[in-house]
């Protein structure tokens, strides 16, 4: 099975083409916006950090620009720096290029002597590298070239019973056509993750899967915070999700029933291929993002409450098994699983029928949040700014 | 005319409605392939739970054949299964490593 795609010279493809313009930090972020707007087919990713932090903030920071930057759908980066932040222009640039040999320009706004200057140096690279991406063909990509990313936001009963499962069936399609789909949300694996711990395709993986959980735990007990205060969410509960294991043991049907293949850190790239499992916070915008960061080419976000979340590299398909939300907030939401609730369709129809959808995503149908120009991102920290 | 709810596993303790209970209701379940009608003792809405049995305070509650907490208070086959009146549980990652 094939999709249409974009080939990039790192060897990977994409199912978008564009050119990325991307902040060290906080202080180049708005420049990098200015340069996006002046461009068509450029877009940017905000920072809102970037210097003044501690060594695993900054890591986190260095690994989440540059999996951006790498990311299949971005044909060329354009990294735009202040020059004296702690998140260097030249470190970023080697953890990018460490990443893809793709096209990349580095601009300092302190070198090029102020924001005009750095816009224009910026924004003819920006275009040349746009025409230069319109000569790229798409082209047949075998479906084991597909990354995709699961999440969940605003999740209610219907979420577990409905939304998830059937995403778990498109889950397994992928993976076994040779392609991989990851699940992020440490939190939202606590109470079900003994369940989780059985996919896993060695002893050391099981260890991992656990050993995320309790990890998480610890480093909120740290800070005197117990994870069951804020999960589940208020709306969670409205919701009918009652405890953090029954949000829990819904979610992970997302990810379908394959083996997991590997346990990947915040925004790392995978080694392997099949069913893999992120760690990132319950915290739906910063996950995604680290998924893209991590090099997923598209994203399928169930909701039972309705969420507007998109994201401006990969684009995000949102399914609800709420069938009264699908009605509520239809410009938001792309599919409709409720009639797995009615028992009108299997679970595994429904399933069959996303998977479609997916392709024709691939294949470059515009999903609703993708329409809207979405572009949130967030990104997890450890600790304080210094 | 009766209110549908789902029953994922047999062992389940409790159900999910699939539209809005009103008191008094009939809600029919199928659990291990045969059905079984329970009334409503209370306005349950659509996609939260109801009891299947009568629970008492620190019974585990079941959904999907697994444990999503304990009771917080006892309950009767009927009522309305919630944030309100289940916790959540500690997990022991040591012995599951």
């Amino acid at each position: 099975m094939n999709f249409m795609g974009y080939k990039r010279p790192d060897g990977k493809a994409g199912i978008r083409n564009k050119v990325l313009i991307l902040p060290t930090c906080v202080c180049s972020s708005e420049t990098c916006r200015i340069v996006a707007e002046q461009v068509e087919g450029a877009i940017y990713v905000s920072n809102q950090a970037g210097c003044s932090e501690v060594e695993q903030n900054l890591k986190i920071c260095y690994d989440m620009y540059s999996g951006f930057a790498a990311n299949p759908n971005i044909y060329a980066t354009v990294l735009i720096g202040l020059g004296c932040e702690g998140c260097t222009p030249d470190k970023m640039a080697e953890e990018i290029t460490k990443k893809t040999n793709k096209p990349l320009e580095v601009v300092v706004i302190q070198d090029e002597g102020g924001t005009v200057n750095a816009i224009n140096k910026a924004v003819k690279a920006a275009r040349k590298f746009v025409q230069d991406a319109s000569l790229v063909k798409k082209e047949e990509i075998p479906l084991s070239e597909l990354f995709i990313g699961l999440e969940c936001g605003g999740s209610d009963a219907t979420s577990g019973l409905a939304a998830n499962p059937v995403v778990g069936k498109v889950s397994d399609m992928v993976v076994d056509n040779g392609g991989s789909a990851v699940m992020s949300e440490t939190t939202e694996f606590i109470g079900a993750e003994h369940i989780l711990a059985k996919r896993a395709a060695t002893p050391e993986i099981k260890k991992q899967i656990i050993g995320i959980c309790k990890s998480l735990e610890e480093h909120l007990a740290n800070v005197n915070q117990n994870l069951r205060t804020g999960q589940p969410t208020p709306g969670n509960k409205e919701g009918g999700i009652s405890t953090i294991e029954e949000k829990s043991l819904g979610c992970i049907y997302k990810g379908g029933t394959r083996p997991i293949m590997e346990v990947l850190d915040y925004a790392q790239i995978p080694t392997k291929k099949g069913a893999l499992i992120m760690d990132t916070p319950g915290f739906d915008v910063a996950s995604v993002t680290a998924m893209v960061a991590g090099g997923c080419q598209l994203v399928i976000f169930t909701t039972g409450r309705g969420t507007p979340t998109g994201n401006v590299i990969a684009p995000v398909i949102k399914v609800t098994g709420n069938s009264k939300t699908y009605a509520k907030m239809s410009d938001n939401i792309d599919f409709d699983a409720s009639v797995v609730l009615t028992g009108e369709k299997t679970i595994e129809q429904r399933g069959e029928e996303l998977f479609e959808e997916m392709l024709e995503v691939a294949n470059g149908k515009v999903t609703k949040a993708e329409a809207f120009g979405f572009n949130e991102c967030s990104m997890q920290r450890i600790c304080k700014f210094i | 005319m009766y209110k549908k709810a789902l029953v994922l596993k047999p062992e389940d303790t409790v159900a999910t409605v699939v539209e809005d209970v009103k008191i008094d209701d009939e809600v029919k379940v199928v659990k291990a392939g045969e059905e079984v009608l329970i009334k409503a003792l209370e306005d349950i809405p659509a996609y939260h739970k109801i009891a299947l049995k009568d629970m008492e305070k620190g019974e585990n509650v079941i959904k999907y054949g697994q444990i999503i907490g304990a009771m917080t208070q006892s309950a009767k086959s009927g009522n309305w299964i919630s944030h309100k009146n289940i916790m959540s549980l500690p997990r022991n990652y040591d012995d599951e490593l």
